[in-house]
């Protein structure tokens, strides 16, 4: 739970320049009055269930289940949303609040490009202008997203500077919003940044959570056991933990990109890797050297390949809340092969870290006890990159 | 009175920055000399950070010049306690709060301390926050330098009723006030004229007033000159370090004369 400053426990604040304190002001002005505001939640559980096609399902994984003979697993079936991951969630609440404001332009960061394309979406569908800020580096990995931003009517800027990636495009589409509040409306992907941001897309996502709960409650009678989901900066995590948070009884996983191992420098396991931090506006973990300069950080997954972690993540990890694990490549790998054959499912390489994770946890729980997996998203996306990986000459 | 407070009394101060480390340690103590003896009042020493999202690309590529030539902080803390030998003006830090946070608050502003730091400009580090290192930097008679961009009325006053050292106005254009009326709850407009700022600020400190000039235009530094105490500027002094390298120095020390000359 968020606290007066936007505090969880330690983590979090507002640790912007003053050229922005008007906007985050604004913001959490805006939101404070919206959210309570029953025409503004009808308008968005009419765009979740008709524009995004919510509820998602809550799948009985049964193959996979009898394949790791433990615990059931069910996979919450986020990469079904329109889009094709949980990103759309956070995009429609916060396109929808930045209309109320009188805002006409949406700016946003993207990694994979699925957050950006997930604000294309929204600003054609609201009517609105939108500048997509991407790592260079990112819009050579993920062209095909670049050019469905375009498609959809977005303005593609690649950021240079810096590492050209997740942590560079962040940077600048803080720039630009600081250049230009008036009539623009940030719209960030992640449970990060300065105060409201964490708990603003937390809110927005957490009808993950909530539709897990109404699910599971229908097919089995009770709570799960576990619940896992990838982390990078942590909103399909938070959303698929938020309403179990007060439940004690069900362990909140959250696995991280590992990159080539957490003991080595290729990693983007920022809990397990990282130290606490002032970066991007908020308090919390980062991948960072002594003297505090952000490691550049490396994951075969570009939606995870960022160098820090929401301030509510790092605050349930300090009170041992929830739990963070680390995952590797050739373990996502593996399991985005394992999910494709053994459910028909392929799914974004950042929710095989979450897959993998289940392989290696279901196997060690019993038959009655219950896990819930949510795929943030589908793999479409991934497939030429891991068949690079895999020493295929595949390209888009 | 402080020694930063003094830098003001002479007259309107130009306020120089200058990253510690681009190119080297030694061309940036040659720069510091050079800005002092044509008339800079105060020099912002910038302590490189990896991402520095408030500033342009100017002074990024700098910060990353002086980062890949291997600068630290604890070497730019042992250059400021040398340069202290010879330079007398006030010296302010300007970096990112994650470089204080990683050293140690503690232990950073102690060294300050001891180098004879004056003051420090954390441009992540709004009112809000500023409790994280206030307590700290005051034990150790350093200077914690209050931002005001545009804003509302009672913001402005807030900051500037508790400033220390100089207030640091960033000027903002109109694009970049939020509040085009279309928000809800309690009203107030935004504040953006140069000189309504200035008199709200005079209203509720005596603390002296600088205000940041990007282009560092002469036009346009008389223009400020005429309503502040002070002048600070950064891209362009950058510039000429990124253009003229270890021969930087005798460029800055023209860019500051032909600057002083004016104001």
């Amino acid at each position: 739970m968020t606290n007066e400053n936007g505090r969880f426990g330690i983590h979090g604040g507002q640790y912007v320049p003053e050229v922005l304190m008007n906007a985050v002001n604004e913001l959490e002005e805006a939101y404070n009055y919206y959210k309570n505001d029953p025409e503004f939640n009808r308008e968005l559980a009419e765009l979740f269930n008709e524009y995004a096609g919510r509820p998602s399902r809550l799948y009985y994984a049964e193959k996979m289940t009898k394949d790791l003979g433990g615990a059931k697993i069910y996979l919450k079936r986020e990469d079904l949303n329109h889009t094709g991951a949980h990103k759309i969630n956070n995009v429609l609440g916060q396109a929808l609040l930045a209309k109320k404001m009188g805002k006409t332009r949406l700016i946003a960061e993207t990694g994979a490009g699925q957050h950006g394309v997930a604000t294309a979406t929204a600003a054609a569908l609201m009517g609105m202008e939108c500048v997509v800020f991407m790592g260079e580096e990112d819009t050579i990995r993920q062209a095909l997203n670049v050019y469905r931003m375009r498609l959809l009517g977005a303005e593609v800027i690649p950021v240079k500077s810096g590492t050209a990636t997740l942590k560079d495009a962040v940077s600048e589409a803080m720039r630009e919003w600081t250049n230009r509040i008036e009539d623009t409306h940030y719209c960030l992907g992640s449970v990060m940044g300065p105060h409201p941001f964490p708990t603003i897309v937390r809110d927005f996502q957490a009808v993950i959570s909530k539709e897990i709960k109404e699910q599971i409650m229908m097919k089995e009678g009770r709570l799960p056991d576990a619940v896992l989901a990838c982390v990078g900066g942590g909103s399909n995590a938070i959303g698929t933990f938020y309403h179990f948070i007060e439940d004690k009884d069900v362990r909140l996983i959250g696995c991280e990109a590992a990159g080539r191992g957490i003991d080595t420098f290729e990693t983007a396991a920022t809990v397990n890797t990282g130290s606490i931090g002032i970066f991007h506006g908020m308090k919390s973990y980062f991948c960072q050297d002594e003297y505090g300069q952000i490691a550049p950080v490396y994951s075969i997954s570009a939606g995870l390949d960022y160098p820090g972690i929401g301030p509510e993540h790092a605050h349930l990890h300090d009170i041992g809340r929830a739990q963070y694990v680390p995952v590797i490549d050739e373990e996502a790998v593996c399991a985005f092969e394992y999910l494709a054959k053994t459910e028909g499912i392929i799914p974004a390489i950042e929710s095989a870290h979450a897959i993998a994770y289940a392989q290696k946890l279901a196997p060690t729980m019993d038959k009655d006890q219950i896990i819930v997996v949510t795929v943030s998203g589908r793999g479409d996306k991934d497939c030429a990159a891991i068949a690079r990986y895999r020493g295929e000459d595949l390209h888009e | 009175m402080s020694k930063i407070r003094a830098a003001f009394e002479k007259g309107k101060a130009l306020i120089a920055f200058i990253t510690c480390g681009d190119p080297d340690l030694e061309t940036t103590a040659a720069a510091v000399q050079a800005a002092t003896e044509n008339g800079a009042g105060l020099i912002e020493l910038g302590i490189p950070f990896s991402d520095p999202t408030a500033e342009g690309p100017v002074i990024q590529e700098s910060s990353i010049r002086a980062l890949e030539g291997g600068i630290t902080t604890d070497k730019v803390l042992a250059f400021v306690k040398d340069l202290r030998k010879t330079v007398t003006i006030p010296l302010v830090f300007k970096t990112y709060a994650n470089v204080v946070f990683s050293y140690g608050a503690e232990r950073f502003f102690a060294a300050c301390g001891e180098a004879g730091v004056d003051g420090i400009v954390l441009p992540d580090l709004p009112f809000e926050e500023k409790e994280e290192f206030q307590d700290v930097s005051r034990k150790y008679g350093v200077e914690l330098i209050s931002m005001i961009a545009p804003a509302k009325r009672e913001r402005i006053a807030k900051i500037a009723s508790e400033a220390e050292g100089f207030v640091y106005v960033v000027p903002g254009h109109e694009k970049q006030t939020a509040c085009g009326g279309a928000c809800k709850g309690n009203g107030g407009s935004v504040i953006r004229d140069l000189s309504a700022i200035t008199e709200i600020i005079r209203q509720n400190t005596d603390v002296p007033c600088a205000i940041f000039c990007e282009s560092g235009d002469k036009g346009q530094l008389i223009e400020a000159a005429g309503v502040f105490d002070g002048v600070i500027v950064e891209e362009t002094v950058v510039s000429l370090l990124a253009e003229y390298g270890k021969e930087a120095p005798a460029h800055v020390g023209e860019y500051v004369r032909s600057l002083k000359e004016v104001l």
